[in-house]
């Protein structure tokens, strides 16, 4: 692969990267546009967290916008209680290395409830532990813009999502009337209770992503990279067999295969890959020879067509 | 399928994923910036079609998705046993209900050589404005025809909206052309048509390719077997070596976004760059207040750069205390934008109350956002392309409008940069945004006219007068503009008292 270095750059010293191709410095431009604006029109924007891969470009992309400062606003994590563990030690790695502000919020009737992805059906799951668990957290915070890494190749609704996605008070978005957006010019009026969601990644696929990674050494969860696990088939999917809250079923038996994830969220939801990528290099190569999308693996995503649309009319991301 | 069939068979596919060896290799490194273009055309020209097409060709739609596509399209395959495209890209539930395109999507795919952000607009003409806000950030525009039919009113009104928002690439793609059992004299007669329309709008750079978007044929792949007679480029090659927009050629502007104060020792202005380049040791001035600094360091996050270009994201230090606040603009000191308190621009009404005169607004440029009042001048007939006067604009109209400001503003000229040329109107009353514009000149304000006045009187010497009103220029503006014939002589007194 051989690189254009624009005479315009010279290097950092201490660094060993090569300067971007132009494609993925176009893409991080305009994410960077975006969150100074966001940072600069309103008074108490926040960074969701997922921890996943897309999580883990948006914070790169944080603390290059803002350099020399500290990013300028705290990462919100909404904490169902059935994250990986590795995702859990991988957040507070982050936060303590990057010296971040981070508010973790769980829904409280998960506990009183007992609300889990068992006993719920994920579905109900999902609407209490993520979508109602969000809206706490986002009125907690009165927080009135929040930064997401949604992408418009995931899904046909997103692909419909402004850049400034605005919210009503209860955090509902209306897709049929959404504000027109037009050259790089947000529109960052609101009025007092209602917010907007703010999607520096709209533009980026999810080859962009990866290449990102690689490109700019980011961390990323050990979990995106195979290796032997122990798993459980489940629903058609591989789940992870490791947290000893996940009781097997009479006709279930655990076993080690060399597995990887292509997404990270709940891990009784979250279908593994049957995949030898151990490095970047090889997940890269994976995917542009993929056949399936990335969201194959995630059980909410199934449910129905236009499910996602449903799920951000009441204030999913 | 049932749920739990359909895991199954995408748990195989997943599978599969490692055991297959390497396909051709879809991707290898992009040395180009990405291409952004929309398709424009009437409803039913086959829009969806091509760019499912042209998804399904570059292999960007996954196999479960293309499982999701084939549920949801009931059976209703085409002849080709392709799922219906459409439903691709519409993908609002209200869009499936109606079977039509209401809102813009994003769509993403590349080759070997570029990527590309595809926008798929609405055909309608009450979604007009959606098309506009497509065009706005669009490199090129592919306009599509049905073969059978020819040219229409929407494409004379799409061609000319594409070209107010500085769309300056056109492909002309004459589609269904297999039911025009591959006709060469239909074909090259549409194309005829289509360059004269073309150049009555000053575009020049225009491509016309049968095609047939079902079949695939002259999209990714040639259509060689079915129209030998046709030697030139696929969509795809077309669309490979257009040329991205590029600001760099023009004097170095910075709106600033923010100011940078992590402590004591470090001051720096962040934004993206507009247009032009800097580089250390650069004089620049900052407006609207018209102080002085030089350029002392470009600041990125990994690199210590010695010049940054047109579209790069960066933060500035200059060498002395200056009062800096975001919305100012840092530009090149030997080749500034305009300022000023009135200017005429271009516009698209947006929303159903329209733009009313006299209305005070907020105007959003830049980072830049400030009040005006805007009086329309004329409205665009899209069916002849004449100016007609009006003194508003309805939702979808496209009007001359003068802008009127309380505090200094600062612009370019769309056309010389589609940056800082640009801007968004929001309605104070409703946060909504309710038109995009384009500033075509500051206003000269001869004469002391005032603002409410929807004509700017000029006041030159007679030859130069005539000279002025010859101009093909000046017939399009003639009822902005009233030229007085003055002698020589009055001329000069009147610059005198301008100046001084
Ligand atoms: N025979 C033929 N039919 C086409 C072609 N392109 C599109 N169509 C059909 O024309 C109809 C309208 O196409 P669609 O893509 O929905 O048009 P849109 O309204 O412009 O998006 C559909 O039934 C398509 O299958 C073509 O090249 N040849
Ligand atoms: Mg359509």
């Amino acid at each position: 692969m051989s690189h254009n270095h624009p005479e315009t750059e010279l290097h950092n010293p201490q660094s060993t990267k090569p300067p971007l191709d132009p494609h993925l410095k176009a893409l991080e431009n305009e994410a960077i546009h975006i969150f100074r604006e966001v940072a600069a029109e309103f008074e108490r924007p926040v960074m969701l967290y997922s921890i996943g891969k897309d999580s883990s470009v948006l914070l790169h992309l944080a603390r290059k916008a803002f350099y020399p400062g500290r990013v300028p606003f705290p990462l919100l994590h909404v904490d169902t209680g059935w994250k990986f563990q590795e995702m859990i030690a991988f957040r507070d790695e982050m936060v303590e290395k990057y010296d971040l502000d981070l508010v973790v919020h769980t829904n409280p009737r998960g506990a009183a409830e007992s609300v889990t992805p068992f006993s719920h059906g994920s579905a109900l799951y999902t609407d209490i532990m993520k979508t109602e668990a969000l809206r706490q957290a986002l009125d907690a915070g009165q927080y009135d813009a929040a930064f997401g890494g949604a992408r418009r190749d995931e899904e046909a609704s997103r692909a419909k999502e402004r850049i400034y996605s605005f919210r009503t008070p209860d955090h509902r978005w209306d897709p049929r009337n959404q504000r027109p957006e037009l050259w790089n010019l947000y529109n960052g009026m609101i009025r007092k209770g209602e917010s907007v969601r703010a999607f520096p990644l709209s533009n980026w696929t999810e080859v962009d992503i990866w290449r990102y990674i690689q490109a700019e050494e980011i961390p990323i969860v050990p979990l995106y990279f195979a290796k032997k696990r122990p798993i459980v088939e489940r629903d058609g999917m591989m789940i992870l067999a490791e947290d000893p809250r996940l009781e097997l079923l009479p006709d279930e038996v655990k076993r080690e295969e060399v597995i990887r994830f292509r997404t990270l969220g709940c891990f009784p939801l979250t279908g593994a890959i049957r995949s030898g990528a151990a490095t970047l290099d090889d997940i890269i190569s994976e995917l542009e020879t993929a056949t399936v999308s990335e969201r194959q693996g995630r059980a909410i995503d199934r449910d129905q067509s236009g499910s996602m649309e449903k799920k951000k009319r009441e204030g999913y991301f | 399928m049932t749920a739990p069939a359909i895991a199954n068979a995408a748990l195989d596919d997943a599978t599969a994923v490692a055991a297959y060896p390497a396909q051709e290799p879809v991707r290898a490194t992009r040395d180009s910036r990405p291409l952004r273009l929309i398709t424009c055309g009437s409803v039913d020209d086959g829009k969806s079609t091509l760019i499912g097409r042209l998804l399904w060709d570059t292999k960007a739609v996954k196999e479960d998705q293309a499982a999701t596509l084939q549920r949801d399209s009931n059976g209703k395959q085409n002849d080709l046993g392709l799922p219906d495209f459409a439903l691709l890209l519409d993908g609002l539930q209200a869009e499936r209900e109606q079977g039509i395109t209401i809102d813009v999507a994003y769509r993403y795919f590349s080759t070997d050589k570029r990527s590309f952000i595809v926008a798929d607009t609405p055909g309608h003409e009450q979604y007009t404005r959606n098309m506009a806000t497509g065009a706005s950030t669009a490199d090129l525009a592919v306009l599509l025809v049905d073969a059978r039919v020819g040219l229409l009113e929407q494409t004379r009104r799409h061609a000319t909206i594409a070209t107010l928002m500085g769309i300056r690439q056109f492909v002309l793609a004459v589609n269904k052309v297999d039911l025009t059992n591959y006709d060469r004299a239909r074909f090259e007669q549409i194309s005829h048509e289509f360059k004269e329309l073309a150049l009555s709008l000053g575009v020049r750079q225009v491509t016309a390719i049968p095609v047939s978007a079902l079949k695939g044929e002259n999209v990714v792949y040639d259509g060689r077997a079915s129209m030998p007679w046709y030697d030139g480029p696929t969509l795809i090659e077309v669309l490979e070596l257009a040329t991205t927009r590029s600001a760099q050629t023009v004097g170095f502007r910075l709106p600033v976004q923010r100011v940078s104060r992590p402590g004591e020792s470090f001051r720096g202005y962040q934004g993206t760059v507009a247009g032009g380049s800097v580089k250390p040791g650069d004089s620049v001035v900052i407006l609207p207040s018209g102080m002085v600094a030089n350029v002392t360091k470009i600041v990125t996050f990994d690199l210590v750069r010695n010049a940054a270009v047109a579209g790069d994201a960066i933060t500035l230090v200059l060498d002395r205390q200056v009062d800096v606040s975001r919305g100012d603009m840092i530009a090149a000191i030997d080749s500034q934008p305009m300022t000023g308190l009135a200017f005429d621009a271009q516009l698209v009404a947006l929303q159903p109350e329209g733009i009313q005169p006299g209305k005070r607004y907020w105007l959003k440029s830049g980072s830049r956002r400030q009040r005006v009042q805007v009086q329309p001048a004329s409205q665009l007939d899209l069916k002849t392309g004449k100016w007609n006067h009006a003194d508003e604009l309805p939702m979808n109209g496209i009007g001359k409008v003068h802008l009127v400001f309380d505090e200094q503003a600062i612009f370019d000229a769309y056309e010389q940069n589609r940056t800082t040329g640009a801007f968004i109107l929001i309605d104070p009353d409703t946060n909504n945004t309710v038109a995009g514009g384009m500033i075509t000149a500051k206003r000269a304000a001869l004469g002391g006219i005032h603002a409410e006045e929807s004509r700017v009187i000029l006041s030159l010497p007679a030859d130069l007068a005539d000279q002025l009103m010859a101009t093909e220029l000046f017939a399009g503006r003639r009822e902005d503009v009233e030229v007085r014939r003055i002698t020589a002589g009055k001329a000069a007194e009147i610059i005198d008292t301008i100046d001084g």
